[in-house]
């Protein structure tokens, strides 16, 4: 969403703005020039299929995750519902393809919409909400999966399996499905009324509630949303596994919240884009990916160096923001 | 929307004015009730519960989770939160083996030098560069388990220093160590809250920063101790658990622990919106969470629904306690 | 009087927890007038209004409404982050032929709207980047524009400067011309005897007098607002100040050349002991950035603050160690401790000195907070009550005990009586006249004129940030102050005195 810049001279927020957004999108065109120099794979084609294809699935969750940090929120049950949601269209598969989508669609969705509720209606704080519904999909999970002892397989020949493993010119169906919802997500976000509400809801929630804004619904929407979301993100990754993985998604939420917060949006609520989100994924998905790219280190560097400059970028915005 | 009433409430007691102050009660004082009815309810239906053996067991399972809560009671009473603990508790079991060789009171020192430089970290972030405590702590969350594991080059350590291990399995009188230690942190942690300016300055940052500041209080070096002694004490919880363990385990070292922390002092009745610090509460909190899991286990019940119970009583709790405004 | 009412109420009763807020409220809005809604802090307006606009269902009573009501409040609310365009049309924004918002049209056409209200501002710019005065004319706009055939404004112009007032004053004005009923609810004598036609005046909860206010005197008004007669009124004035001050010769605070741009240009302000010193000047002067800058909570690129003569280092806790204390302008943000008790909010900024080893000591902190409480005649069930139940009057008082317990030699008061009923205000103004007989050193902001020229002993006023001028004993007058705030922006000068004027028969 680019505004138009008038002659004015650029206020000062509007002037972080563009900085904070530009700022992790120059640091990930950086990223991507320096490895691609550096490590000759990095660049393959393949390579830059498996790298999209990983960010996929995260950009999914983190779409959602966009919406409920604008209103100010917070979901901490991704990670779990993304596993859940793995499981469920695992499970789901043996009665068919659209079992296997709905199924984990329509439960997570559920959860979500709890969270929502629970949130918009009783003014309990989101953080607490999210992280009972994180226990209780995992004991979902559990209990589906008779306390994780089986994981339930795909069949191979089954049509579900396509959605994670079938392949345009070589880019998986995930990341498509991840760049529609982007693209929708920034509509949404930008051009409809409920996107106002969502910023509205973040950006100052007594003021929108006097406003006319509909907050408690824009809340109990966004959780159910990013509940979804996760869902979704499960389901494709089980496609693409061809099992419902139970120990996947531990720490997930974390992942997301982090690429939201890299891409610029404002853990405070009321100011944040789709498109900074996908760069985020875009970043730290590019560091997982060099970090491999390096054999001799340590795959637990990753986390070090997400961790850093996870603190990089925050410390930069808010000294952008002074 | 407004429950407050816009004159002084002078006119007589109606009932809204009597269920407020039953829900006050019940926020001030749910917990010790709810840990009280499951006593009650193991003593009739659980056998071999209210055992000394069992006791013990679960207090020492409890110690490492109220080591790290009460520190994050104080972190939260300034309208914080630190989600870095768990991370720091695996950063002082990586640490551990380095040092055992030269003794483990050097081990022991190390790791709790690197949990007080942790905290003052994550304190520093908050208090000086004024990033919002969420976002400060995660980025430890995020690269501490990680740094902890290339410390320890992703191995688990088994360690064999008898007097370590001592620690976790020690007892003096009968109490195990690790409880009496816990103990004593809740005592001091109490002290320090209700009877030391710092105490009362950190209640005094958490109702109003603004306020605090324009009175003069010390804010920044309060926020940086704040988060230094939750530092501290995760490192304490870490190396507790590590010696029960007799092992340095940095990828499983207190995970989720963040999430059992804050719960437990949630539940003990310490509001999330900061200004206020229950230490006893906090302490029973713990033993709550502790018992309903006890309970659970006692009765057969999978991990599952341990879960999923655990979930329905997190959100009583904070429905009972939550903001009206 | 032809009736034409677009609200009635008949017979409204409000309770929230045993109290009453409204008590058999009577009220009736005819269609295009504006009609005053006046009151004690308390009396029950914001109550009436809420139940006006259906936030609030009354206990008893019926409510009629022939019309849409949109409502303006005293905090502008809208929101800071999104765009004024977004912001002004939020929930009712021009579409595309694909029924996805049309940001240029919604743009243009936001750009065209304000310009109708004096804002030629960048309309794509967020809210938050306006100055407030702007941004209650947004507000203003957006209630206008959502086809209102009612617009309840509360308190709007308690934040505006006196341009802004004029530009809002007209707003209101063309509005009653289009035949838009107005509720105007205002503190400001000067502004209700320009633009409304009724009034009614609440008091504890209850109507106690409706009807046209141009034949309802100045002085009745405020008697039926205070419940107190006329001539008590009369015999003690508007505000509670007493004599001037003995001061002694020597100054005990001087702050030299105190810059901070652009809020502060080179700023000069000297106290002496027993002494009270009035800062005047407009909204966005530099008053509350200057009193900030002299203890220390806002930043200066140059200057010096001396007390007793010697250099106080630029820190809250130096100022505080050398005696200077600050009581702040906003009460809720930037005061209170809401949670706490309030001992605990008294002593907190003493609290060092109350302990020993960093351990507090209860008694000491009982025997004075006991002290301060019944010296301030501070209305509590117990010291430990929760200073948040407090009302706003009795919550200032706390703020000020925290000052004084700290032992302060110059006491910084921004706006200490906005916001607190007429009683509480009487006496903190008489108190701020003891403190000074006392011998402290005062520096007394406000934006009522009559205050600082019935309380100060010398007025510096300030003028974007520069003094523009100080005033003393025979000078001390509206008119010279008046004069100085305006030197340049002399339109407005004129009208502001004009209408100063015209509001001159009441109080002395």
């Amino acid at each position: 969403m680019t505004t138009t810049l008038t002659k004015s001279p650029l206020s000062r927020a509007t002037r972080t703005k563009v900085l904070q957004r530009q700022g992790a999108a120059v640091a990930l065109v950086l990223m991507v020039a320096v490895s691609w120099l550096v490590f000759p794979r990095f660049g393959s084609l393949d390579n830059l299929r498996d790298l999209a294809l990983q960010g996929s699935f995260l950009a999914v969750i983190a779409i959602g995750m966009t919406f409920v940090i604008i209103t100010g929120g917070i979901d901490l049950s991704v990670g779990s519902l993304y596993a859940l949601g793995g499981v469920l269209a695992a499970w789901g598969s043996q009665y068919g393809f659209l079992a296997a989508l709905v199924l984990p669609l329509v439960v997570c969705g559920l959860i979500g919409l709890v969270n929502g509720l629970l949130i918009a209606k009783t003014n309990m704080a989101p953080f607490i909400v999210t992280l009972a519904s994180l226990l209780f999909a995992r004991g979902l999970l559990l209990v589906i999966t008779d306390e994780g002892a089986t994981t339930y397989q795909i069949p191979p020949d089954s049509a579900f399996v396509e959605l994670g493993r079938g392949t345009v010119f070589g880019f998986g169906y995930p990341i498509f499905v991840a760049a529609v919802l982007a693209v929708l997500g920034g509509l949404v976000l930008n051009r409809t009324n409920f996107g106002q509400n969502v910023f509205a809801t973040g950006g100052a929630e007594q003021s929108a509630v006097l406003l006319g804004v509909p907050v408690a619904k824009t809340k109990i929407l966004v959780y159910t949303m990013s509940g979804t979301l996760a869902g979704l993100a499960g389901a494709l990754t089980a496609a693409y596994l061809q099992s419902g993985v139970t120990v996947i998604g531990v720490g997930l939420e974390l992942d997301a919240i982090a690429v939201v917060v890299i891409g610029g949006t404002l853990l405070t609520g009321g100011m944040g884009t789709i498109l900074g989100t996908v760069i985020g994924v875009g970043l730290i998905k590019v560091i997982q990916n060099v970090i491999n790219q390096i054999g001799t280190l340590d795959s637990n560097y990753q986390s070090v160096v997400s961790g850093v400059f996870l603190l990089i970028v925050v410390v930069l915005q808010r000294i952008l923001r002074r | 929307m407004t429950r407050t009433a816009p004159q002084p409430a002078t006119r007589p007691v109606s009932k809204a004015a009597t269920s407020a102050a039953r829900t006050r009660w019940l926020q001030d004082n749910g917990v010790y009730v709810a840990v009280a009815v499951l006593l009650l309810f193991n003593a009739l239906f659980t056998s071999n519960f209210l055992t000394l053996g069992n006791f013990t067991t679960q207090l020492v399972q409890a110690a490492p989770v109220l080591i790290v809560a009460l520190g994050m009671a104080l972190v939260i009473g300034t309208e914080g939160v630190d989600l870095s603990v768990g991370a720091v508790m695996a950063l002082a079991a990586a640490v551990i083996p380095l040092y055992l060789g030269a003794g483990p009171l050097m081990a022991i020192t190390m790791a709790l030098v690197v949990g007080v430089l942790a905290g003052a970290f994550n304190g520093f972030l908050v208090a000086r560069v004024g990033i919002q405590p969420i976002v400060a702590t995660l980025a430890l969350l995020v690269g501490g388990r990680g740094l902890a594991l290339v410390i320890a080059d992703g191995q688990l350590v088994q360690l064999r220093d008898p007097s370590f291990l001592e620690l976790g399995a020690g007892n003096v009188a009968g109490i195990p160590i690790s409880v009496l230690i816990a103990g004593a942190l809740a005592l001091v942690i109490a002290a320090v809250t209700n009877r030391t300016t710092f105490g009362r300055q950190l209640v005094a940052i958490g109702g109003n920063r603004k306020a605090a500041t324009l009175a003069g209080l010390p804010v920044t070096r309060v926020l940086i101790g704040v988060y230094a002694i939750c530092g501290v004490l995760a490192a304490v919880a870490g190396v507790i658990a590590t010696s029960r363990l007799a092992a340095s385990d940095p990828a499983d070292m207190g995970l989720l622990m963040e999430l059992s922390a804050i719960t437990a002092v949630v539940v003990g009745g310490t509001p999330l919106t900061g200004g206020k610090v229950r230490v006893l509460g906090t302490v029973f909190g713990v033993v709550l969470m502790q018992l309903v899991r006890a309970t659970l286990i006692k009765h057969n019940l999978p991990d599952s629904i341990a879960q999923m119970i655990q979930a329905a009583i997190i959100v009583a709790a904070v429905y009972v306690a939550r903001e009206r405004r | 009087m032809p009736t034409d009412p677009v609200i009635e109420v008949a017979g409204v009763t409000k309770t929230f927890a045993g109290v009453r807020a409204l008590s058999d409220v009577d009220f009736t809005l005819q269609r295009g007038e504006v009609h005053a809604l006046v009151g004690e802090n308390g009396a029950g307006k914001s109550t009436l209004i809420k139940v006006l606009t259906g936030i609030h269902t009354p206990d008893a009573g019926s409510i009629t409404r022939n019309g849409h009501i949109s409502t303006i409040y005293q905090e502008v609310n809208l929101v800071p982050l999104m765009s004024v365009s977004a912001n002004l049309f939020l929930g009712r924004e021009p579409r595309t032929r694909f029924g996805l918002i049309d940001r240029a049209r919604r743009d243009a056409d936001a750009a065209e709207l304000l310009r109708g209200y004096g804002i030629t501002a960048d309309v794509s710019a967020p809210l938050g980047t306006l100055a407030v005065g702007e941004q209650q004319m947004v507000a203003l706009a957006r209630a206008v524009e959502a086809n209102a055939d009612v617009v309840i404004m509360d308190e709007p112009t308690s934040s505006l400067e006196p341009r802004e007032v004029e530009t809002l004053l007209g707003v209101v004005r063309k509005l009653h011309e289009q035949g838009i009923a107005i509720i105007y609810v205002s503190h400001r004598m000067d502004e209700l005897y320009r633009i409304c036609d009724t009034v009614t005046v609440l008091r504890d909860g209850v109507n106690v007098h409706s009807g046209p206010l141009d034949e309802l005197p100045r002085i009745e008004l405020v008697s039926l607002m205070l419940g107190r007669s006329v001539k008590e009124i009369e015999s003690h004035g508007t505000t509670a100040f007493g004599e001037d001050h003995h001061a002694d010769a020597q100054p005990v605070l001087e702050a030299r050349d105190l810059t901070s741009k652009p809020r502060i240009n080179g700023v000069n302000v000297s106290i002496r002991p027993g002494e009270v010193v009035g800062l005047a000047g407009l909204l966005g002067s530099g008053r509350t950035e200057t009193a900030k800058a002299i203890i220390g909570a806002f930043p200066i690129s140059g200057g010096t603050v001396l007390v007793g003569g010697k250099p106080v280092a630029h820190s809250v806790k130096a100022s505080m160690r050398a005696g200077i204390s600050m009581l702040a302008e906003d009460r809720k943000t930037e005061g209170i401790i809401p949670n706490l008790s309030v001992r605990e909010n008294i002593v907190l900024a003493a609290l060092p000195r109350l302990s020993r080893f960093g351990v507090t000591s209860r008694s000491k902190q009982d025997r004075i907070v006991d002290t301060f409480v019944k010296r301030l005649r501070i209305k509590v069930s117990s010291p430990e009550q929760k200073v948040a139940e407090l009302s706003g009057g009795n919550q200032q008082k706390v703020l000020l005990a925290r000052w004084l317990c700290t032992e302060p030699k110059i006491l910084l008061l921004d706006e200490p009586t906005r916001g607190i009923d007429v009683g509480a205000k009487a006496e903190v103004q008489a108190l701020i006249d003891e403190l000074a007989r006392e011998g402290l050193a005062v520096l007394l902001i406000s934006s009522e004129l009559d205050e600082l020229l019935d309380g100060a002993d010398r007025l510096i006023v300030l003028r974007d940030g520069s003094v523009a001028g100080e005033l003393e004993g025979d000078r001390l007058t509206r008119e010279h102050v008046l004069e100085a705030i305006a030197a340049e922006v002399k339109d407005d000068a004129d009208r502001t005195t004009a209408g100063h004027a015209a509001g001159q028969q009441s109080g002395h």
